[in-house]
């Protein structure tokens, strides 16, 4: 039996982590590590409450600075395969064990969960569906994988690909079609699910306002060009 | 080039070796990101002192005064040292990280350990 654990990156989700965490003892029994990245509410305590293991970051470090201290302690802990997902509700829990079941099956590395292939009540902003279909191109141009949807945060990796990202090329400030490069430069074999998302209660985003979203497309454009003129892994 | 201008560079550079040294002797500078700025100090006095220096240098680069040279150099000179104060912070930031995040796993480590005392994680 593989050893597995869900990691939550969060940041001031007190209203929000209890839902997430009892919606997946709803669907599994595994560990739940939540890495909270300098809350100033207590959401700490709450998912400590709720039964999770909570890693507090002293301040402020940004989404893949939390997610990736949640791969450092799952590669620590011995973990074969974990589930990561967004503290904020916009991800259902119902997907869990078959993201789990595509990655332990060895049908691929990485199991992302796609809103475009489900039956979703996710409705994205035009900029942002913009920046999804551009993105999604890149990716099938680069790689000729048809990922539909390279934003989603909602993914399952095995031990392989989570040790993979314990490295410092890990994109830390925005972990998205880039990283789907990278793996598969790597030779990992990804794959891709239908996944239900809501649009999260608060409406929140990390893409928002129009310097931060042209902000998003530089950066990204850039971490892909570095990717691709960077030695193969 | 004129003696009030001479005088001036060299005296600039003079202060620039003095500052330098006594912010590194004070332990308010590491001696690692001092030589850039000795260095500085002693490229303005050669080329003040070796006055054809300057000038094989100013047509060199096509430029028509030889103070446009100076200005020129100290440009990219400032160029290299923010450059150089990049790649540092880059690296800093890499090393903030790293320790943090190891030290946040170590902590809740250490609060299981306490909780659980016979309990192995790992």
């Amino acid at each position: 039996m593989n050893k597995r654990c869900i990691i939550i990156p969060v940041y001031n989700e007190e209203r929000n982590i209890a839902a997430v965490i009892s919606d997946i003892r709803k669907y599994c029994d595994v560990d739940i590590v939540v890495i909270d990245d300098g809350s100033s509410d207590s959401t700490s305590e709450i998912a400590h409450r709720e039964g999770a293991f909570v890693i507090r970051h002293p301040f402020n470090m940004g989404y893949g600075v939390a997610l990736q201290t949640g791969y450092k302690y799952a590669l620590k802990h011995h973990y074969d395969v974990l589930v990561q997902m967004d503290g904020d509700g916009q991800h259902s829990a119902k997907f869990i064990p078959e993201l789990f079941r595509e990655v332990e099956s060895s049908n691929c590395d990485v199991a992302i969960g796609s809103r475009f292939l489900a039956d979703s009540q996710y409705r994205a902003g035009f900029l942002k569906l913009a920046g999804i279909k551009i993105f999604r191109h890149i990716i099938w141009w680069i790689t000729g994988e048809k990922i539909t949807d390279p934003t989603s945060g909602y993914q399952c990796l095995n031990r392989k690909v989570f040790e993979f990202f314990t490295d410092d090329h890990f994109p830390y400030d925005y972990p998205d079609a880039n990283v789907i490069i990278m793996l598969h430069r790597a030779g990992f074999k990804i794959k891709e699910i239908p996944a239900d998302m809501m649009l999260n209660p608060e409406e929140r985003s990390m893409h928002r306002g129009i310097f931060t979203i042209s902000y998003y497309f530089f950066k990204m454009f850039l971490s892909i060009f570095i990717t691709l003129i960077r030695k193969k892994q | 080039m004129l003696v009030q201008q001479k005088i001036f560079a060299i005296l600039a550079s003079i202060l620039i070796f003095v500052v330098i040294i006594n912010l590194v002797k004070n332990k308010k500078l590491k001696e690692e990101y001092s030589w850039l700025w000795l260095l500085t100090g002693a490229l303005i006095m050669i080329l003040v002192l070796w006055y054809d220096i300057l000038l094989i240098l100013t047509h060199l680069i096509g430029a028509v005064l030889p103070t446009t040279t100076l200005f020129i150099f100290a440009i990219l000179f400032l160029i290299c040292l923010a450059l150089d104060f990049a790649i540092k912070i880059s690296k800093l930031t890499d090393q903030v990280k790293n320790l943090t995040q190891k030290v946040s796993i170590m902590e809740v480590d250490r609060l299981n350990d306490i909780k659980n005392p016979s309990t192995d994680f790992s």
